[in-house]
């Protein structure tokens, strides 16, 4: 920036009264703040990446490139390219055993946030409560606020695996309440739920008539369980959008690819917002999400094999500082307590990072419920883990003698 | 031969990773126990199927860089012993570092080392050639290794993931 634009700058009044008040008072995000804290410091072990640390495989790229080659540079049909929504409603029906025809039924989205967008945006009427099992990822709430919508948590605990509970659920019911936004498996907790688990959920849905949006974008990383999609639960199908994407299984989160199922008439009304709004998903993306899912799951297996362990290295090396740590049975992170410590989460994550040289988010950035935890991705390579855990170690002891 | 068990591909996998990895290590990355993958080690390097803990090096680093030629081998096959014999007396040769039975327009793929170019041509037309099986060779240097036994020698990857995100 120049000086003198610098100067008008200086001089020039506050724009932020021509704000909608909603945006205005969106609270910028926790991990955004600590983002700022941890950028500019040097000799930092980071567990706080929310993307797998393997690049995107080669054979993903190459198609990429080799369309390019190919002159693939236009805009493809609004809900992408009909090859694509094939290969995604086989995939699901094989993997998870849910059916959507993809000539209707199915929309290729800029992410899976794109996708959350424009799911919520498509169903709020102002004033309507949206149910979001806390701690949880950042961007619902104030989607939903966005929206005009009243976001409303329902809390999940350690002692429960952090999965939710019909009755936690049920608790927070009113007349306004209208959607339910389920990310399992979780981020940030790992938390995931089962066939059993569901059952009791979908009745409560059932009952009071809600709207699911499943964000199950981390369904491929699942370890010592299948991932079991709530839309496949008996009666959910219809009143469940479905929500996933290339990002986390396929690690290829800077693509932005992803999409969402659901009934014809919901997906109808979600594809004019995505018409209008950009128009189609990038062309590039879509040929590489298309390799992705022709060529790339045995490549994907390898890389879920090599989550769970590292997975197992953290859990251990968390519960061997002497931090209790639930099992997290999906994604790829821990959620260790950090109570004993007696510091809040914020304070915990603070000092970790400047006196051990270790970066990992505080778990009240991830909203009700999340105080007292600290996300731990273990998305990093094994020696940076065991130096992270052996920093750790010496933090916490010195914390507990002190 | 027989099945072997799902630890020991991962234990193999893991170890041709990173060779220097301690069973314990490898016990809590795979959910075993240290004794089950000390066990598995141990008859892993019992059959032969490890052979040996060797280190790639990337020689180009070194100031005595040697000169590396594969070269390719026509043979005729001795009668009831077919290539094995043969091959065996081209690998005895230390500066031999792989020997291949091909399929294709020729039989073995020899890689020798040596410490300049001279060496290995004398190894050749001296040694090689002079094989009463060995019909004709084609010699072909190494100009650079990119890669080897599935590692990059010079990995441009780095990780340009950001610090934090969410």
């Amino acid at each position: 920036m120049s000086v003198n634009s610098q100067d008008v700058d200086n001089n020039s009044k506050s724009m932020t009264s021509y704000l909608s008040p909603v945006v205005r008072d969106i609270q910028p995000s926790g991990i955004r703040r600590f983002f700022d804290l941890v950028s500019g410091n040097k000799d930092i072990i980071t567990l706080g990446v929310g993307e797998p640390d393997f690049i995107t495989p080669w054979h993903v790229r190459e198609a990429c490139v080799y369309s390019l080659e190919r002159g693939f540079t236009s805009y493809t049909s609004n809900a992408g390219m009909p090859e694509l929504r094939e290969a995604i409603a086989e995939y699901l029906y094989t993997s998870y055993d849910v059916k959507y025809d993809p000539k209707d039924e199915i929309i290729v989205t800029v992410g899976g946030s794109e996708a959350i967008d424009l799911a919520l945006r498509a169903l709020i009427v102002p004033g309507d409560e949206v149910l979001v099992p806390a701690p949880c990822y950042i961007s619902y709430s104030p989607i939903t606020s966005i929206g005009g919508g009243v976001p409303v948590e329902v809390e999940t605990y350690a002692e429960d695996s952090f999965k939710l509970k019909a009755e936690h659920l049920q608790a927070k019911i009113t007349p306004k309440s209208k959607i339910l936004i389920l990310n399992y498996p979780s981020n940030p907790t790992g938390g995931i739920m089962t066939y059993e688990d569901w059952l009791p959920i979908a009745k409560v849905v059932e009952e009071n008539d809600l709207i699911v949006i499943a964000d199950e974008i981390y369904s491929e990383l699942t370890y010592d369980h299948k991932h079991v999609s709530f839309a496949s639960i008996p009666g959910m199908k219809d009143r469940t959008l479905l929500v996933n994407g290339f990002s986390k299984a396929f690690a290829m989160t800077g693509w932005r690819m992803g999409y969402v199922c659901g009934h014809s008439d919901l997906i109808y009304a979600m594809l004019k917002i995505h018409q209008y709004t950009v128009m189609c998903a990038p062309v590039m993306g879509q040929v590489a999400a298309l390799e992705a899912l022709k060529n790339g799951l045995e490549e994907k297996d390898h890389m879920v094999e090599s989550y769970n362990q590292r997975r197992r290295l953290i859990v251990q090396g968390l519960r061997d500082i002497g931090l209790t740590c639930h099992d997290p049975q999906g994604a790829f992170y821990a959620f260790p307590s950090i109570a004993s410590t007696g510091l809040s989460s914020e304070e915990f994550s603070q000092r970790l990072l400047m006196e051990a040289r270790v970066a990992a988010v505080p778990g009240n950035a991830f909203g009700g419920g999340g105080e007292g935890f600290l996300r731990c991705s273990y998305a990093t390579s094994v020696s940076q883990l065991n130096e992270a855990l052996h920093r750790m170690g010496q933090f916490v002891h010195k914390l507990k003698q002190g | 031969m027989r099945q072997m068990s799902e630890l020991k591909l991962k234990v193999l996998d893991l170890l041709k990773e990173d060779a220097r990895r301690e069973p314990e290590l490898l016990a809590t990355l795979l959910g075993a126990t240290p004794e089950e993958v000390a066990a598995a080690i141990t008859e892993l390097e019992e059959d032969n199927v490890i052979v040996k803990y060797a280190t790639i090096v990337n020689s180009s680093k070194l100031d005595d860089e040697k000169v590396t030629a594969l070269i390719e081998v026509q043979i005729t096959p001795e009668r009831g012993r077919g290539f094995e014999a043969i091959a065996e007396r081209v690998y005895l040769f230390p500066q031999v570092m792989s020997v291949y039975l091909m399929s294709g327009a020729y039989d073995l793929l020899v890689e020798v080392e040596g410490r300049n170019l001279k060496e290995v041509a004398s190894f050749v037309s001296d040694k090689l050639s002079t094989l009463e099986s060995v019909l004709s060779t084609k010699t072909h240097f190494i100009l650079k290794k990119y890669k080897q036994d599935g590692i990059i020698f010079e990995d441009p990857e780095e990780d340009r993931r950001l610090l934090i995100s969410p």
